[in-house]
């Protein structure tokens, strides 16, 4: 199968270097072409597994229950400043 | 001394023959002669160990000791320590302090262990050999021109070297009992929601689960009594799972009435001929043990591979997502825009074996694909749920190898992605229908070690552990150390 690498980098947000992309899209359609084998299987009327055990998401109350622990949680970004997270500009 | 089994030791300290303080300091000098051959640990603080160490011992002056007092554990880099870095053997978390301890670093506290460092890894646990971690291969003791295994290959080379009794690892598809089959040590996966995720860097969350790494089947037990239960701080942890008595499981020295299914799927052309050996003489042995052998089918046992290389490379693209380099993990220098900082960011900080997954997932849940490849590939998962559940109509327990093949050289299978995912083959419906497996030494195949899997119903890990004890002690496997480690003790 042939695959547009580059798109579905992008849609993964990470940028391919030409060399990555050349090597990771043969890589790719090999892995792809493999799990082509499940369509080999009849899977009509089976349904999707949504939960190994099928067992139902349980529900808890939505209390705070760590404090505010700003600075420790900031503390491993790239960069702050007066506690908040600085980017590049995003707005013109 | 260095390769006395957990329990050992807690008897030893029991009965006041030792100290925390005087076991810490074993390894730690273990560790210190020979982590540069093995890559076993990325991370150690002996200062720190030995404070832990100095506080156990004070604590058991004062009180009855708790079930792992004084007992060192090391853990996979994957877990979450307020101690030290927690990067996953990855660049992009290179600085990164995790802000809290994941729920089972705090279960091992509170049980009293030592937490000896961080283990090296596949990065992000994308890989079967330990190959794909930013901090350079681990090599394996038996052989250190081969693989330990992965993804918890550091934890696997540091128990079966006895630079640790034990060791906490992950698994997802087989990392936790590939490796253990490659290095000649036990190790377990627990039913999917028996052991808390939380503080757990994910991977594929309907997959991944904690488990120990250790030389003896109790040790196992022992380990995992402390880490499991539920925890309301992770919606998967199951409330209410059925409770077992881990430590008396263990007591197991016969296998009378048990109903061993003996899976053809996992006993095929291509699987190396030394192993299929090993396992067969080990089935041989359960016979005498009194154990009954039925042949039984996993007939989709060879969509596995595939089924797996679909979700869980597509729960990880969703997961890693969070690396955005906003809120922490590495950025990229002089971004221009927000897109240019998200995209080379992750270019720079993801290793290639990361990037294939998360392509791969990314393509799996793109428009247009998502039915032929994700929902596909979840029904597949619901037929090989149904497989396990029919055969275990008829049997108790399911007997196999753990890997079709022995450790390889390094860098032999890096060229060929699909190779190494094929090598998991034996491991991966496990994680695929949220079972317990475990993986112990079974014989050896010219000199490296063969591992044999044994897969229970949901919640039956004490099944496992009563016909793995049994095993255990009906052989010598696990008194086997690698040469050169200083194994004459």
């Amino acid at each position: 199968m042939d695959i547009d690498v580059n798109k579905v980098a992008m849609l993964a947000r990470i940028r391919l270097t030409d060399d990555e992309a050349a090597e990771l899209g043969p890589q790719l359609s090999g892995i792809l072409g493999y799990i082509e084998k499940l369509s080999e299987v009849n899977t009509k009327g089976v349904a999707a597994t949504a939960h190994p055990h099928d067992a139902a998401m349980p529900l808890r109350a939505n209390l705070v229950t760590n404090g505010n622990r700003r600075d420790e949680l900031q503390a491993s970004a790239p960069k702050t400043e007066s506690g908040l997270y600085v980017v590049p500009k995003v707005i013109e | 001394m260095p390769f006395s089994s957990l329990s050992e030791i807690k008897s030893r300290l029991d009965a006041g023959e030792t100290s925390a303080v005087e076991i810490a300091k074993l390894y730690l000098d273990r560790i210190a002669a020979h982590n540069e051959s093995l890559n076993a640990f990325v991370h150690i603080d002996p200062a720190h160990v030995l404070a832990q160490a100095e506080a156990s011992d004070k604590y058991r002056s004062e009180h009855d000791a708790r079930p792992l007092e004084g007992l060192p554990i090391a853990v996979k880099d994957i877990f979450c320590t307020q101690d030290g870095p927690t990067r996953c053997c990855s660049k992009i978390l290179k600085d990164f302090h995790a802000p809290y301890d994941a729920h089972v670093i705090t279960r091992l506290k509170e049980a009293g262990a030592i937490l000896v460092g961080k283990t090296n890894m596949d990065e992000f646990a994308m890989g079967s050999s330990n190959e794909t971690s930013a901090f350079g291969p681990c090599r394996n003791p038996w052989n250190t021109d081969t693989i330990p295994g992965g993804s918890s290959g550091g934890s696997a080379a540091a128990v079966a070297a006895a630079l640790t009794p034990a060791a906490l690892g992950t698994d997802t598809g087989g990392s936790i009992r590939q490796p253990a089959s490659l290095t000649g040590i036990t190790g377990l996966k627990p039913t999917y929601g028996r052991v808390s995720r939380r503080g757990i860097i994910a991977f594929a969350s309907s997959l991944d689960q904690a488990g120990p790494m250790t030389r003896t089947v109790k040790d196992s037990a022992m380990i995992t009594a402390a880490i499991s239960g539920h925890d309301s701080g992770d919606a998967t942890s199951v409330d209410n799972a059925p409770a077992i008595d881990w430590l008396s499981a263990c007591d197991a020295t016969d296998m009378k009435g048990l109903k061993i299914g003996r899976p053809k799927e996992y006993f095929i052309e291509g699987m190396d001929s030394d192993v299929r050996a090993s396992v067969e003489a080990a089935l041989e042995k359960c016979k005498e043990l009194g154990a009954e052998i039925i042949d039984i089918s996993l007939p989709h046992t060879e969509y596995a591979v595939a089924a797996y290389y679909v979700i869980a490379p597509s729960e990880a693209s969703a997961n890693l997502s969070r690396y955005d380099s906003v809120r922490y993990g590495h950025r990229c220098e002089d971004p221009k825009d927000l897109l240019d900082m998200y995209t080379r960011s992750r270019d720079e900080g993801f290793g290639a074996e990361v990037k294939r997954r998360i392509l791969t997932g990314a393509f799996a849940l793109s428009s247009g694909y998502y039915d032929a490849y994700y929902l596909k590939a979840q029904q597949v998962r619901t037929l090989i749920q149904q497989d396990f559940i029919k055969a275990f109509e008829k049997v108790d327990i399911i007997a196999t190898p753990t890997s079709p093949i022995t450790a390889f050289k390094l860098g032999e299978k890096t060229d060929d992605p699909l190779t190494m995912y094929l090598s998991d083959i034996y491991t991966i419906a496990v994680n695929l229908a949220g079972l317990p497996g475990l993986s112990q030494p079974c014989g050896f195949a010219k000199n490296m070690p063969v591992g044999l899997q044994w897969i229970a119903p949901a919640w039956r890990e004490d099944t496992i552990l009563s016909a793995a004890s049994a095993y255990e002690g009906a052989t010598e496997w696990v008194t086997r150390v690698p040469a050169g480690f200083g194994g004459e003790a």
